[in-house]
């Protein structure tokens, strides 16, 4: 009891709770100013994500990158790292994937596990290059991310061009059937939504980011090493190690995220000219969620559901999409300032405990 | 004869894909010399090319040819400020993560100015080419010097800007007291705040100054390169200006010099069909010739590993002092 009660205190769940709401509002207000009603919108974002089986298959399938680079995020601040190259991970993920599954042939028992297994590898290395260089170099990861997030955008556009790509088209050659993780039953089921084992290894990552974080040893030492590394240090954790087994571990996260975007989803990798940016909505995630696993599952269905809900939005309320990022992009910052929602909050909370009083009077 | 002449040519293009970098570099060294990392310089430069894009459109459907660009360049440099002021408030007086408000105005920055276009343009995704852009003005006399004169001196406004804002950047971090008090700031804010330095006047101050000046980054690359705006009209351009700042040890001219070099590294791309050696190197690594060399510097390759502003990062709590 007292552990849900921790996850729900106060200002775990004020914080978040008052930055949606703002973000909404704050959304709502640009839609005016732009000329358009902010109700129909919203209606037609809810109507978009629950309108067919087809859609609700579909807002779980926008749902499930987010979870993964969600709790990439998440995972490594628990360490006191801030893990801005989840993009990049996640697009070293896709490149492994894609390399195993078009370029091996092995028969499905051993080729699709494989190919998981070599993508979550491809993110897990990217990201332990980040905390190996700040072990060992000092180097800020926030920097030395940003880099490696541009550098794994053209090393894997390289790869892709050397090694996969189809002649004549902008994407590598589909990947072979046996490496597939969708789930056919499941896309019948929902009439042809791309359904793939991504959520349910997904929901997995999150019950195994709390094992390993709250009910291993190396977890405490983790965290121990996130809320102050100096007195981590003198009880004896090597502070090196955990950093670049931390990072490794987030990284992991993230490459599962671009894996079975390739896997499930598209069964191919296109050349891209830019990020898919699911590394940054995955810091939306994280923050949003408290860098819990239970609040990271929630938020990402939160951010999943307005992504996917925005094509709604453009085609019966002809609102432009953008506004949705817009709306994601206020809710960081009111989560991030969070000062802005506890000076609206703790007036509020004050003259209920003074009207408690004087009730109690 | 031909070869100088390609050759100048290849120096004139990469101070027009320099100029950009070098202004939101700028920006870049006075935010984080105050104290506060700026990786929102991407989105900055995005408020900044939108704003030059509208501005310069409205001014040039008024008939007002000549001086478009030039409103455009303002709107640009105002617009930059208004969402630094975002992050100031966000980061200075509510103490929030640097990085991550600086994802926050990256997001927004793009989102908004998108949202924007198609609101002003029915719909559309990027604005109407403009007419009343920079267009490249020799200097006279200067600009007759064999070489030089083509790579130096016939060059866009913006790009006699830079060579004039480089210098007056080091000079004023260098030499006067509001520079020294903006780097104490950013290196020991305590010290600075006992010695009577109104710590986060100069934050604000640091960041503005860093939104003014990507945005005018960004206004340079719509009016000297693009002539229109969409959602990738910056394209990075942003993070590479980080990059040089890194590159350049947060200093004005290291960070010129780096940005001239990536700068460089882009100019070739287009000339990568004249050359024999550059044509066997695949485009991409040129592309990541910036992030690879940061990181290298970063991690010290060359010696010693370099390190920022010591207090850069840390939001100043006068309680902890």
């Amino acid at each position: 009891m007292d552990k849900w009660r921790n996850i729900f205190n106060p200002s775990s769940v004020f914080v978040p709770l008052g930055a949606i709401v703002l973000g909404l509002i704050s959304g709502a207000v640009i839609m005016l100013l732009g000329g358009y009603n902010p109700v129909d919108a919203y209606q037609a974002l809810f109507e978009k994500v629950f309108g067919s089986p087809y859609d609700i298959g579909e807002t779980i399938r926008t749902i499930t990158p987010l979870l993964f680079t969600g709790l990439a995020v998440g995972f490594t601040y628990r360490a006191g790292l801030f893990n801005i190259g989840a993009d990049g991970q996640y697009i070293m993920g896709m490149t492994g994937a894609a390399i195993v599954g078009i370029k091996l042939q092995l028969p499905w028992f051993i080729h699709a596990p494989l190919a998981v297994l070599v993508g979550a590898l491809f993110g897990g290395l990217w990201a332990a290059l980040v905390g190996y260089l700040k072990a060992s170099r000092g180097v800020n990861e926030v920097i030395s991310s940003i880099m490696l997030n541009w550098i794994a955008l053209y090393l894997s556009n390289y790869l892709l061009r050397a090694l996969l790509l189809e002649p004549g088209q902008q994407r590598s050659y589909f990947i072979h059937e046996s490496a597939s993780v969708s789930i056919g039953w499941l896309s019948r089921a929902l009439e042809n939504a791309r359904m793939d084992w991504g959520i349910f290894i997904g929901l997995i990552g999150a019950v195994v980011f709390y094992f390993l974080l709250w009910r291993t040893k190396q977890g405490y030492e983790l965290r121990a090493v996130g809320l102050n590394p100096d007195a981590a240090r003198y009880a004896g954790i090597n502070i090196k190690s955990s950093i670049v087994k931390s990072m490794f571990i987030g990284g992991v996260f993230a490459g599962l995220g671009g894996v079975f975007e390739v896997l499930g989803v598209f069964h191919y990798q296109v050349l891209s000219a830019a990020s898919s940016g699911y590394g940054f909505d995955g810091i939306a995630v994280a923050l949003l969620g408290g860098n819990h696993p239970v609040g990271i599952v929630f938020a990402s269905i939160l951010f999943g559901t307005l992504t996917y809900g925005s094509a709604g939005m453009n085609f019966s309320a002809d609102v432009p999409t953008e506004i949705v990022r817009i709306v994601i992009g206020a809710v960081i910052f009111f989560v991030a300032s969070h000062g802005i929602i506890q000076g609206i909050v703790k007036p509020f909370l004050a003259s209920r405990r003074k009207l408690d009083r004087k009730g109690a009077a | 004869m031909e070869t100088i002449r390609i050759l100048s040519e290849l120096a004139n293009i990469t101070l027009v894909f320099s100029t950009a970098l070098i202004f939101a570099a700028l920006g870049g060294i006075f935010s984080e010399r105050s104290g506060v990392i700026n990786i929102g310089l991407e989105g900055l430069m995005v408020a900044g090319a939108f704003a030059a894009a509208i501005g310069t459109a409205y001014v040039e459907a008024a008939g007002a040819y000549g001086l478009a660009p030039w409103v455009g360049v303002i709107a640009a440099m105002l617009f930059g400020l208004v969402f630094s002021l975002l992050h100031a408030v966000a980061t200075v007086t509510f103490k929030a993560n640097q990085a991550i408000i600086g994802v926050v105005i990256n997001i927004l920055a793009l989102a908004v100015t998108v949202y924007l276009v198609k609101v002003l343009y029915d719909g559309a995704g990027k604005t109407d080419t403009l007419n009343a852009v920079f267009s490249k003005v020799p200097i006279p006399g200067l600009s007759q010097i064999p070489f030089f004169g083509e790579a130096l001196f016939n060059a866009y406004p913006t790009t006699y800007i830079a060579y004039i804002l480089v210098p007056l950047s080091a000079y004023v971090l260098y030499k006067t007291p509001f520079g020294l008090r903006l780097r104490s700031v950013g290196e020991h804010p305590g010290a600075s705040d006992t010695v009577g330095i109104n710590v986060k006047k100069y934050r604000y101050i640091g960041v503005l100054i860093s939104g003014v000046l990507a945005g005018l980054g960004g206004a340079t690359i719509t009016l000297t390169t693009t002539d229109d705006f969409s959602h990738n009209t910056i394209s990075g351009q942003g993070f590479i200006a980080l990059a040089a700042v890194i590159f350049g040890r947060w200093h004005p001219y290291g960070a010129a010099a780096a940005a001239i070099f990536f700068g460089f590294a882009q100019a070739i791309r287009n000339f990568a069909t004249l050359f024999d050696w550059s044509r066997d190197i695949p485009t991409e690594f040129l592309y990541m010739l910036p992030y690879v060399l940061t990181l290298l510097v970063l991690a010290g390759a060359a010696g010693k590993a370099v390190k920022g502003p010591a207090a850069a990062g840390e939001p100043y709590d006068p309680g902890k002092r």
